[in-house]
């Protein structure tokens, strides 16, 4: 019986299908854990106030969010000095109580049994502040410039109003910082420069010297006026705040200059809160991080991992389509292109890191100190290009792709019928015209296949990016509104370095961890989109250089 | 080039071919002159001192068992052979009394001179009015109009205009076999070459289709001299004014396709049209 059915072959399908089953549910529980962790963070949890039991006697209030739970057997318990009763299994809670500044941590555990009179009072208080983490309190009074102007209820309302003008202020200044002020220091230090260039060609031609004179002078006039205007609108930022009470007692003044969000969880309907998490996850996805990438946004890793991977496509294809056409149509075959390929299939499995220690040797050091001597000696001594950038690093993802395009742009060449070439020959064409009117647009599907290898190879890369361009936190991103727009020379945030660099270098872990499972959510759809377009344009090329049925 | 008279071209459907029987190779003025010609794929030789002259406006067949080196004597003629490495050609191609092998002959020019359509039809991936316009982008022609006067010209001239007048601007593979054929000898004509070579250009179509080519290649021969390989004889009979027969890279007989026929000089000839082999 057992014998029949493994002669009809059925085992082997079964075999496959659950090869293929398993695959594709290790993928999904992939991505469900990472969504789940990742995107639960943003959402706005009840705030819990109760008596704690502690060791030493007293029951302290403690007000704070549970973060994670844990069963404990009490034995272990027991080991770590608490008394525990019974045998039964304990459940211990990782509670975030906020309020670094004051307690000097955000996060303790505390066992389930010992946790008393558990309540989730309407009027508690999420602030979310610029510094310090979250602080978790009630709200006693509102004051102006120092006086107390709303107390009680009507505190709640005054706040609200207040921090809205707060928000427009603040808003104000993030944009007179970042673009405008931004933009004279550029100016500015354009202007230097170009001073320094001249003095190093002894150029000392006044009419140039005051023409730049004229121009210092004018960016200097304007930004006297806008420092100006800045002091005005942090005076005024400055001018509310409010004292808040925190679980055990302590009044706390927070300027409301320093705050982000205000919230009452626990007043929140589910729509509420719905409404509040997706303004979360929005932040999230379009501001700039804060507190050592713990909090905020990761808009600029988002930004700079694309830009990247952009930058290395538009590298890497035609330098990739150009040695596959000479391997493929020009080169004699034989011993030395078989030798080219095996080394070009070679490279593709060298580890990344060694093209990191190559690019940073090669590309930053040897190219970009050269470039430097030669067209930024005015920079000097700080460098221009001999320092790693966007554009290094892009360069060092092309050259860790290029073989995948090469094989892949082979491959392409190869499938093309003879009949077409030697129809386009015939009519007249050369090789070279044939090849590029012809040939390569019909290999293009092939060509965006190695496109799309290489994008899935590059976007995850993190390991050569760290010596090539990759920083914790870059000032500004590679593509503002400043002359010549794309900074090819600047550092940059990437979703990949981010994930570890908040997972293993954030001063605060606990806080950190639904930021890495985020943003690696957010690294994979990232790549997903890119491939995506990818795809999408293949598929339109493959429709329109479908090639011959018969 | 010998100097001649044309005969009067008399068309006598009942006769065998439409080629006229009043024709004598001798009296034709020649458009190409094969002297000597000998061919290597590495050491194996594949043609055997092939010596003929092709008539001008006229249609010349090959026929013969395959692999006799019909098609590869075909290739010859616009260089197609100079694509496989191994190759080696000695004697000469006179093109209007010029040498195609001669060093200071330039391909590319030649091939404009001498269109070839292949076996298998092989439109580009590209709308059909590209198709036929290719060549003359290649030429660097940009004028619209006047590409679109000869892209109407030569689908005319391919007979295929008024199928297609309305879709141009699709892809020529969505055409049907005969109609991608078509669109194959009107990218061809569309240069103007002075010869057409068509290696079996009907052996992957359906006989309809085979039918309007042949009618085409009738027409086709008051403006071009034509050169058709076909593994048919038939086809042979009914297309061309003049027949030759090749075995094992030979050319055993060259004459008028009506003489060659009924009155093979060569047994050979006469074993391979009356079907003893082949």
């Amino acid at each position: 019986m057992i014998r029949h059915w493994f002669q009809t072959g059925k085992p082997w399908i079964w075999f496959t299908a659950s090869a293929v089953s398993i695959s594709m549910i290790l993928v999904f529980g992939l991505l469900l854990l990472i969504a789940a962790r990742g995107l639960g963070h943003f959402w706005p949890g009840d705030i819990l106030e109760f008596h704690y039991q502690e060791q030493d006697g007293k029951t302290p209030i403690l007000i704070g969010e549970i973060h994670d739970e844990k069963a404990v057997t009490p034995a272990r318990l027991r080991d770590a000095g608490i008394e525990i009763d019974g045998d039964e299994l304990v459940t211990r809670y990782l509670l975030k109580i906020g309020n670094r500044d004051i307690y000097g941590q955000d996060f303790r555990w505390v066992i389930g049994p010992n946790m008393r009179d558990l309540r989730t009072p309407e009027d508690l208080l999420t602030v979310e502040r610029l510094e310090w983490g979250n602080f978790y309190g009630y709200l006693q009074t509102v004051k102006q410039a120092g006086v107390t102007v709303a107390e009680g209820d009507a505190a709640w309302l005054a706040l609200q109003e207040r921090l809205s003008r707060a928000g427009n202020i603040q808003a104000e200044i993030h944009s007179l910082e970042k673009s405008e002020i931004g933009a004279i220091n550029y100016g500015m230090e354009r202007i230097r420069l170009a001073r320094r260039g001249l003095e190093l060609n002894n150029d000392n031609d006044p009419v140039k010297l005051a023409k730049l004179e004229k121009e210092r002078a004018e960016l200097q006039a304007e930004y006297t006026i806008l420092q100006q205007r800045l002091t005005g609108l942090y005076q005024k930022i400055n001018r509310d705040s409010m004292i808040l009470r925190s679980a055990d007692g302590r009044e706390v003044e927070i300027p409301l200059a320093k705050v982000v969000h205000v919230y009452r969880p626990n007043a929140m309907s589910l729509l509420d809160k719905l409404g509040f998490y997706f303004a979360k996850v929005g932040e999230f996805l379009s501001d700039d991080p804060r507190e050592a990438n713990t909090e905020g946004g990761i808009f600029p890793a988002i930004f700079g991992t694309v830009m990247m991977v952009i930058i290395m496509s538009i590298m890497v294809v035609p330098f990739g389509v150009v040695a596959a056409v000479y391997l493929r149509e020009y080169a004699k075959q034989g011993p030395l292109t078989r030798l080219i390929r095996i080394a070009v299939n070679n490279l593709a499995g060298v580890p990344s890191i060694v093209y990191g220690v190559f690019g940073l040797g090669f590309f930053v050091y040897f190219l970009g100190g050269n470039i430097d001597q030669l067209f930024f000696p005015e920079a000097a001594p700080a460098p221009t290009f001999g320092t790693p950038g966007i554009m290094w690093a892009s360069l060092t993802l092309a050259l860790l792709t290029v073989p995948v395009v090469i094989v892949a742009t082979e491959e392409g060449l190869s499938r093309i019928p003879k009949a077409i070439r030697e129809g386009s020959l015939a009519l007249g064409a050369t090789k070279a015209e044939t090849l590029w009117r012809t040939v390569l647009p019909m290999a293009s599907p092939a060509i965006m296949t190695g496109l799309i290898l290489a994008i899935a190879r590059a976007a995850g890369e993190v390991a050569p990016l760290m010596l090539v361009g990759v920083v914790k936190l870059a000032p500004s991103l590679p593509l503002d509104g400043n002359y010549p727009f794309l900074h090819l020379d600047r550092k940059f945030m990437h979703l990949g370095f981010h994930i570890y660099d908040v997972g293993f270098q954030s001063p605060n872990v606990e806080a950190a961890r639904p930021l890495v499972y985020a943003t690696a959510l957010l690294l994979v759809l990232v790549i997903v989109v890119l491939n995506l377009a990818a795809i999408a344009i293949r598929n339109r090329l493959r429709e329109k250089y479908r090639a011959l049925e018969n | 080039m010998s100097s001649s008279t044309t005969p009067t071209h008399a068309i006598d459907m009942d006769s065998l071919g439409r080629g006229s029987a009043t024709n004598r190779l001798a009296d034709e003025a020649a458009c190409l002159e094969i002297k000597h010609l000998n061919l290597f794929y590495g050491e194996k030789q594949a043609l055997h001192g092939i010596d003929m002259m092709i008539p001008k406006k006229r249609v010349t067949a090959y026929i013969g068992p395959s692999g006799c080196g019909k098609s590869t004597l075909l290739r010859c003629i616009n260089r197609m052979n100079d694509l496989v490495d191994s190759v080696r050609v000695d004697g000469e191609i006179l093109l209007d009394g010029q040498d195609i092998y001669d060093k200071s002959v330039n391909v590319a020019d030649l091939r404009r001179r001498v269109g070839m359509v292949f076996q298998k039809p092989n439109p580009f991936p590209k709308t059909i009015y590209e198709n036929v316009a290719y060549g003359l982008r290649l030429q660097g022609i940009k004028d619209r109009r006047r590409i679109d006067a000869v892209v109407e010209k030569a689908l005319k001239g391919a007979a295929l205009w008024e199928e297609v007048k309305d879709r141009l601007h699709e892809s020529a593979l969505g055409l049907s076999g005969g109609q991608q054929q078509r669109v194959v000898i009107a990218r061809a004509i569309a240069i103007e070459p002075e010869v057409l070579l068509l290696d079996e250009p009907a052996s992957a179509l359906d006989p309809i289709s085979t039918l309007k080519i042949e009618e085409l290649i009738y027409q086709l021969k008051d403006k071009y001299t034509i050169v058709i390989v076909t593994h048919n004889m038939q086809q042979a009979a009914r297309v061309s004014d003049y027949t030759a027969f090749m075995y094992m890279g030979k050319l055993i007989e060259f004459g008028d396709t009506k003489t060659l026929f009924t009155n093979p000089r060569e047994k050979q000839t006469e074993d391979y049209i009356t079907g003893r082999y082949g």
